[in-house]
């Protein structure tokens, strides 16, 4: 497979499609949502989804660290009530791995991570933010990964669609052939 | 001017009546938006009651991802569901009315795809005006919608000007059918779309987030909003959150004095006006009439026909896709770029081209109109793939490869003739926020409709073998739902005896209510109903003001 690697671009356009980021283009490239405060989320939240990412995208996406830092904590910032579900969800998805493998999340392995998912059955709860906490895990953390890259049009060339859904890719790429036709 | 844009439990808004009205209307969708911006720009005073709230439009890319993610159910786009929205469908087949409708500033626009149609002439041809009639008021509504097309469908009805703004071109999954269609002898054309193919109004051109329906994030396509604004512009007042509870007359019967409307703050009051407008769609409009029954009107107001509530139409979807052995490029926009509407007129006929046939029709029952549709949105969406898989990572991506990029798929829209049975009418045993009986639908599909469908689906069987697809769904002729469009329920006519409202879409019964809305259509064709809405609301408009 070839390796896609996504970019802060990715992650600002990302941010833009969810509402996030004002304006387009330039203005939005300009400075990341949070730069004009603290971080909403604490550095250790971001390992965790860093860690979260790195199980639930492909292996052949590169860049993810600087892509989840940029969407992630533009995502909640302003939005108190999406940050402090995503905050309870990471700090849930710790907690289980602090009782089942004895370190957190981030630290572990990458198999042990997937393996941990698994055995929460976050791969076949339904997203639910006010559900139980592999609804939760599923809803703040996986599905907010895996929407955020599958908008995305780094996300949607891995697919074979350079303008996937949620995405405001233009209206030249519906008359195209394929994505660099 | 004031507005509803509170959030919270919006009792922050002034929401008590204008002292003096010169017009009352009631609901601000497309029909009442039109209304109101038309007669406040001729100088009157015109106040408009939403039932439902005003929404942000900073916020809608939070509905679109509302639409994507499944955590969010359908309803939840667009607020719509409880309480205040309950309804009943007590008839042989279900009425999924809450997905077909949005309440808000804005309405059913909100939510739709935005293809906009003039109806044919022989579509007319029960109803007590023509074509001609409408024309001019065709081409105005196109206008204010800002119609994006081209005068390159052979099937339509004669037009005097072009549209207003250049059609989207077809897609390379149109191109595909339109190779298909001409070895069948099958003319495929443009689609009448109210979005911006550039930018126009003071709104920019589409730039394709592909989830028009149920939300544009960008504000290309066309809503209703746009002209409660301008009518706001001009004057006229808009107040959200203020469901109308019935309308009171004068002692004679002969004309309404003041619409009775609830607010969130638990009070009630009464707007009084000259002339009042209903423009709260097909099921609210004759719940409202029925609703506002009196002494003087037993069985409800502006039904002495009794027809208030009967002849409810839908049209009727029916669709066949599946996977070509090339990509398809699915899901880059999020509406039609190529029709056909070669079977209209005549549903019957068969076609041949240079390298195969569509054959005349055999059956029983003959099929009423048809519209065929090729669709840009058909198969699974990358996101909607990887939010509803129980895997992640490589074997995610691996299925995704495998599910997304060959579909292929046709729709079509069946017109249903007007039948009494079909209709709304009050439910007493359940009741709504205000305590007021809900609307129950009682929806059949009959015999015609059944063919009609099974039609559609034998030309769609054809097209695909002729694309080589490999056929994996078919939607139709007992598996079909409805298209969202409410039409019939106060239906125009000449005879007060078998009608509601007259040529002027004002009612028989009472001399200074009009009926702005697919209610009174007669019948309802096959085509989207929009278009003919908006040239009937602007003529609606045109007769209000005359009286004033």
């Amino acid at each position: 497979m070839r390796e896609m690697e996504l970019t802060r671009r990715d992650a600002l356009v990302a941010l833009g499609a969810a509402g996030v980021a004002a304006g387009t283009g330039a203005t939005v490239l300009d400075r990341a949502p949070w730069d004009s405060g603290e971080p909403p989320l604490s550095g250790d939240d971001v390992d965790t989804l860093v860690a979260v990412a790195a199980v639930v995208y492909p292996s052949t996406v590169s860049g993810v660290r600087r892509f989840v830092e940029t969407y992630s904590l533009g995502r909640v910032e302003g939005r108190t009530e999406y940050r402090e579900g995503m905050a309870d969800a990471l700090a849930t998805l710790d907690s289980y791995a602090t009782d089942w493998e004895d370190a957190e999340f981030a630290a572990l392995d990458a198999d042990v991570r997937d393996g941990l998912l698994h055995d929460m059955a976050v791969h076949t709860a339904h997203p639910d933010p006010a559900g139980t906490d592999a609804e939760r895990v599923r809803h703040f953390l996986v599905d907010e990964l895996l929407y955020a890259l599958y908008t995305s049009p780094t996300g949607g060339r891995l697919v074979g669609t350079e303008n996937p859904p949620g995405h405001p890719g233009g209206i030249e790429s519906y008359r195209r052939r394929g994505p660099d036709a | 001017m004031s507005g509803g844009d509170d959030e919270g439990d919006g009792t922050a808004t002034d929401r008590t009546p204008s002292e003096r009205a010169d017009v009352c209307v009631v609901g601000a969708g497309p029909a009442g938006a039109l209304v109101a911006h038309s007669l406040a720009k001729r100088g009157n005073d015109v106040v408009v009651l939403e039932a439902g709230e005003r929404f942000d439009p900073a916020r809608r890319t939070e509905r679109m991802e509302r639409h994507l993610r499944p955590a969010h159910g359908p309803l939840s786009v667009w607020e719509m569901g409880g309480p205040r929205d309950a309804f009943t469908a007590p008839g042989e087949r279900h009425y999924p009315l809450n997905r077909a409708r949005v309440k808000g500033v804005g309405g059913t626009t909100l939510h739709w795809q935005g293809l906009v149609y003039r109806f044919h002439e022989r579509d007319f041809a029960e109803w007590p005006i023509d074509y001609d009639d409408l024309r001019p008021y065709y081409a105005r509504a196109e206008a204010e919608l800002g119609v994006a097309g081209a005068d390159d469908n052979p099937f339509a009805p004669p037009r005097e000007e072009p549209f207003p703004l250049p059609a989207f071109p077809p897609s390379h999954s149109d191109s595909l059918f339109a190779e298909a269609c001409e070895r069948l002898g099958l003319t495929t054309h443009s689609v009448p779309s109210a979005r911006n193919s550039e930018a126009h109004d003071g709104r920019g051109e589409c730039v394709g987030y592909g989830t028009c329906k149920p939300v544009c994030p960008a504000g290309a396509k066309y809503s209703a909003d746009v002209h409660v604004r301008k009518a706001e512009a001009e004057g006229a007042r808009v107040v959200d959150r203020a469901p109308v509870q019935r309308l009171d007359h004068d002692d004679a019967g002969e004309r309404v004095t003041a619409a009775v409307y609830a607010t969130p703050d638990g009070e009630t009051h009464r707007q009084e006006a000259r002339e009042f407008v209903l423009a709260a769609g097909g099921v609210e409009i004759p719940r409202l009439l029925l609703l506002s029954r009196s002494e003087r009107y037993p069985d409800g107001l502006a039904n002495s026909s009794g027809a208030v509530g009967r002849y409810f139409m839908d049209h009727l979807f029916a669709g066949m896709g599946g996977v070509v052995d090339s990509r398809t490029r699915q899901h880059h926009v999020g509406f039609m770029t190529s029709e056909c509407h070669q079977f209209y007129d005549d549903p019957t006929a068969g076609t041949s081209g240079t390298d195969g046939e569509v054959p005349p029709w055999s059956g029983d029952v003959d099929p009423g109109p048809l519209k065929l549709e090729f669709l840009n949105d058909v198969g699974p969406t990358p996101v909607g793939l990887a939010l509803d898989a129980d895997e992640w990572g490589d074997d995610l991506l691996e299925s995704m490869r495998t599910a997304y990029g060959n579909s292929v798929g046709m729709g079509a829209l069946a017109g249903q003739r007007p039948r009494a049975e079909n209709r709304v009418e009050l439910d007493p045993s359940v009741t709504d926020d205000h305590g007021n009986p809900v609307p129950a639908v009682h929806w059949r599909v009959d015999d015609r409709t059944r063919a009609t469908l099974r039609r559609a689906n034998e030309i769609q069987h054809a097209v695909l073998d002729e694309l080589g697809a490999d056929v994996t769904w078919q939607v139709g002729p007992e598996n079909t739902g409805p298209a969202f469009h409410h039409m019939g329920t106060t239906r125009m006519g000449t005879d007060p005896d078998g009608s509601v409202v007259n040529p002027r879409l004002r009612t028989h019964d009472l001399r200074n209510l009009s009926v702005a809305s697919s209610s009174v259509f007669v019948t309802g064709g096959a085509l989207n109903p929009t278009l003919t809405i908006a040239a009937l609301a602007l003529k609606a408009a045109e007769h209000v003001h005359e009286r004033l």
